[in-house]
C-alpha cells in the first residue's frame, strides 16, 4: 500500500467493487422481478409464441412475457420483435385493475 | 414461549455455523436458556465448533424418530449450563425431516428455553427451507461477494413466501443482515464490496460486520465459540451483535480500518 494506491482507490468506477454492485443491482433487480410472477406466465408465453407464429415467423426467443406491479395496478407487459422489419419493434401493453 | 432465530444464508462456507455457535453462546451468557439445533442433516459440524462432538449419543433425527427423548439427545453446554446443544445425524437419511416433525421438536423445547436458534445447512432444500420455517426471525449471514449476496437475495425471498409466518399472514420473519468475513482494507482499495454497497443492494438492517479473522479459524480449531475469545476482534463483534439483537445501542465497529500512521499510508506497509 504506497502512495500510487492511495490515488488509485480514488476512482471508484474502475474498481472491481464497482463493478460487482452494478452487476449484482441489476441482477437482484431482476430476479426480484421474477419472483412473485404468476405461474402461468410461461405457459402464456408459450401459447404466444404459437399464435403470432401462424401469422409471422417469429424466433422461439422473441415473445417476452413480464408481469410488474405499479402501486395498485399490475402491468402485464408483452414484447414481440419482429423480424426484418422497418421497424422491427412491436410493444403492447395490457393493464389490468 | 421461546423466540426462534434461523441463521440461513443460501451459500455454504459463509459463516453459519460459526455465527450459530457465536450467536447462542452469546445468549446464553446474557443469561437466557438457549438452545441451538443442527439442522444439516447428514453433514454434522455444529458439535465440531461448539466442542461437544465426543459427547454426542443421539441427534435430532432420533429425536424425531422417536428413538430418543429431547431430553436424551440434548448436549448441555460444558461452560454454560443455560445452553443446550441438539445435534443433527449423520445418517444421509432425510425422511424423518418433516414439518410436523420438526414443529413438535420446536414445541418441545420452547416450553424450557428462551431463545432456540436453527443453523440452517447451505443451499434451498429441505434442511434449509425447515430450518427456516418456524423463524421468527433470521440471521442473514452475508460476505462481501457476489454470489453470497445474490444467494442471500434469493433467501429473503423465500422467508418473505415460504415460513409460517408467511402462510398465516402474520407479522414477517425479521430479517437481519449480517455481514462476515470483512476486509476495510480491501473495501478501500475498491477491492471489495463495501457494507453500504451490500446494504444497499439487500435493502435490510445492518445487525453488525464481523471482520476477516484469524481468531475464527482459532476457534473452530478449538471447538471454542468464537465470542469466548474476548480479546479478538470477531469475538467482540460477535458481542456486540447479540446486545444490539437484545436492544441494546451498540456502535458499529469493525468497519472503518485500524488508523495507520501517516508515514506507513503513504509509504506502505
Amino acid at each position: 500500500m504506497g502512495l500510487l494506491d492511495y490515488f488509485r482507490s480514488r476512482s471508484p468506477a474502475t474498481t472491481s467493487a464497482s463493478v460487482a454492485k452494478e452487476r449484482l443491482q441489476i441482477l437482484v433487480a431482476h430476479e426480484r422481478a421474477q419472483r412473485n410472477k404468476p405461474d402461468y406466465l410461461p405457459k402464456l408465453q408459450r401459447e404466444l409464441l404459437e399464435v403470432v407464429r401462424k401469422y409471422v415467423q417469429v424466433a422461439e426467443d422473441a415473445i417476452t412475457v413480464t408481469m410488474e406491479e405499479d402501486g395498485d395496478r399490475e402491468i402485464l407487459e408483452l414484447n414481440i420483435i419482429l423480424p426484418d422489419e422497418p421497424d422491427p419493434k412491436v410493444k403492447t401493453k395490457a393493464r389490468r385493475r | 414461549m421461546a423466540r426462534i432465530i434461523v441463521v440461513t444464508s443460501g451459500k455454504g462456507g459463509v459463516g453459519k455455523t460459526t455465527t450459530s455457535a457465536a450467536f447462542a453462546m452469546g445468549l446464553a451468557m446474557k443469561g437466557y436458556r438457549t438452545a441451538v439445533i443442527d439442522f444439516d442433516v447428514g453433514l454434522r459440524n455444529l458439535d465440531l465448533v461448539m466442542g461437544c462432538e465426543r459427547r454426542v449419543v443421539y441427534d435430532f433425527v432420533n429425536v424425531l424418530n422417536g428413538e430418543a427423548t429431547l431430553h436424551q439427545a440434548l448436549i448441555r453446554d460444558k461452560r454454560r449450563d443455560n445452553l443446550f446443544i441438539l445435534p443433527a445425524s449423520q445418517t444421509r437419511d432425510k425422511e424423518s425431516l418433516t414439518k410436523e416433525g420438526v414443529e413438535r421438536v420446536l414445541n418441545e423445547l420452547a416450553e424450557t428455553h428462551e431463545y432456540i436458534v436453527c443453523d440452517s445447512p447451505a443451499g434451498i432444500e429441505k434442511g434449509a427451507t425447515l430450518a427456516m420455517y418456524f423463524a421468527d426471525d433470521a440471521l442473514v449471514v452475508t460476505n462481501p461477494e457476489v454470489s453470497s449476496v445474490r444467494d442471500s437475495d434469493r433467501m429473503l425471498g423465500i422467508l418473505a413466501s415460504k415460513s409460517r409466518r408467511a402462510e398465516l399472514g402474520v407479522e414477517p420473519i425479521k430479517e437481519y443482515l449480517l455481514l462476515t468475513r470483512y476486509s476495510p482494507e480491501r473495501v478501500r482499495l475498491g477491492e471489495m464490496l463495501s457494507v453500504e454497497d451490500v446494504q444497499e443492494i439487500l435493502s435490510m438492517h445492518l445487525l453488525g460486520v464481523i471482520p476477516e479473522s484469524k481468531s475464527v479459524l482459532g476457534a473452530s480449531n478449538a471447538g471454542t465459540p468464537v465470542i469466548l475469545d474476548e480479546k479478538s476482534d470477531a469475538g467482540q463483534a460477535y458481542g456486540d451483535i447479540v446486545r444490539r439483537y437484545l436492544g441494546e445501542q451498540v456502535p458499529h465497529r469493525f468497519v472503518e480500518e485500524n488508523k495507520k500512521g501517516l508515514l506507513k499510508r503513504l509509504f506502505g506497509g
